[in-house]
């Protein structure tokens, strides 16, 4: 089962500050879906994640502005 | 509302909840923590002031005394109430800076009547007081409570402080069992004190109080930190837990506060 998060509208660092607090409440081993529409949290959200020890699955163009970077938490 | 915060409350912790030290587990343990403070003078302020910054959910805040225009070279949350009791002061302030906390003022003296039945209502004791009475006081019914405290203290350019978890490590007893007689030591009045130096005091205090909190990090236990402003120097005094202590010793003398140890004068 995935969780999904949307956060368009959110901007940095608040995109990784809520992809956090919302990993807190999964299980290890559980996927969190989250959509970000600004673009410097492409970037910045996975490299943060990596550096707490999550896994990144994969990072998707949904659209024009408009991204999923899914994670597994660790 | 994302993990118990609200969207104003995930702004205002955001550097917090950005520590992997952290995080939104850490924050909630602040949230729901409750600290009492004994003083709101120069020690307190700084106290106060980064404590319910940091969002420690309930400050207790004991004091009666009001504010002198002679305060505020130091105390810094007491601008503008000059002639106000300082809890009051020091409530308006936290509200003002984070309207999370919840501040519970005492308008009195710390006592050997009150003192157990405050102490019971907290989780951590952080001592601003100027005077050995109340600093005695507090470090008895920490120890007889349980109770864990930080220890603060200054005069003129120097000031010590220290962290006392009760049977985990020395209290204050261990390392100065009894108190200088009555006027061996000027008070802070009498003595001058440089403005600046209880916010270096106070506020390792409060970092003391936050690592305890979180559980992180290594306590001033069993250490005692002297600084020396002029010099700028810190230094590190080890404390030994004295098995003859009168407080936490292996038979220990007090085993309940009785007023006539502490004399009048537990004037914070
Ligand atoms: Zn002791």
């Amino acid at each position: 089962m995935v969780t999904e998060l949307d956060l368009k509208g959110d901007v940095c660092p608040y995109t990784f500050v809520k992809t956090k607090l919302k990993l807190e409440e999964l299980e290890i081993g559980e996927e969190l879906a989250v959509t970000f529409d600004h673009a410097p949290a492409v970037e910045n959200v996975p490299r943060s994640l990596k550096n707490e020890g999550h896994k990144i699955l994969g990072i998707e163009q949904m659209g024009d502005h408009l991204w999923k970077v899914r994670i597994r938490k660790a | 509302m994302l993990g118990g915060f609200s969207e104003e409350q995930i702004k205002r912790y955001s550097r917090h909840i950005i520590l992997p030290e952290v995080g939104g587990k850490g924050q909630k343990k602040l949230l729901s923590s409750k600290v009492l403070c004994i003083g709101a003078g120069g020690l307190g302020a700084p106290i106060i002031e980064y404590l319910a910054a940091a969002g420690v959910g309930r400050l207790g805040i004991i004091d009666d005394d009001t504010v002198d225009l002679s305060n505020l070279q130091r105390q810094v949350i007491h601008g503008g109430n000059v002639g106000k009791p300082k809890v009051e002061s020091a409530k308006q302030f936290v509200n003002n800076l984070n309207p999370d906390i919840d501040v519970r003022t005492y308008s009195e003296r710390l006592n050997a009547h009150n003192v157990v039945d405050i102490f019971k209502e907290y989780d951590m004791v952080v001592d601003g007081s100027d005077n050995f009475a109340t600093r005695y006081l507090v470090n008895d019914a920490c120890v007889l409570t349980d109770t864990p405290l930080s220890h603060g203290s200054i005069y003129r350019f120097e000031g010590q402080v220290t962290t006392i978890i009760p049977h985990k490590g020395p209290c204050y007893r261990c390392l100065f069992e009894h108190a200088p007689p009555p006027g061996m030591v000027p008070s802070c009045q009498e003595a001058g004190v440089l403005g600046v130096l209880p916010g270096i005091i106070g506020l390792i205090q409060a970092t003391e109080v936050v690592k305890y909190l979180l559980g992180i990090g290594e306590l001033l236990v069993g250490r005692l930190v002297y600084y020396d402003a002029l010099n700028m120097t810190f230094d590190e005094i080890k404390m030994r837990w004295n098995r003859n202590c009168p407080a936490c010793g292996e038979k220990p003398k007090i085993t309940s506060i009785q007023e006539e140890i502490y004399g009048e004068s537990c004037r914070i």
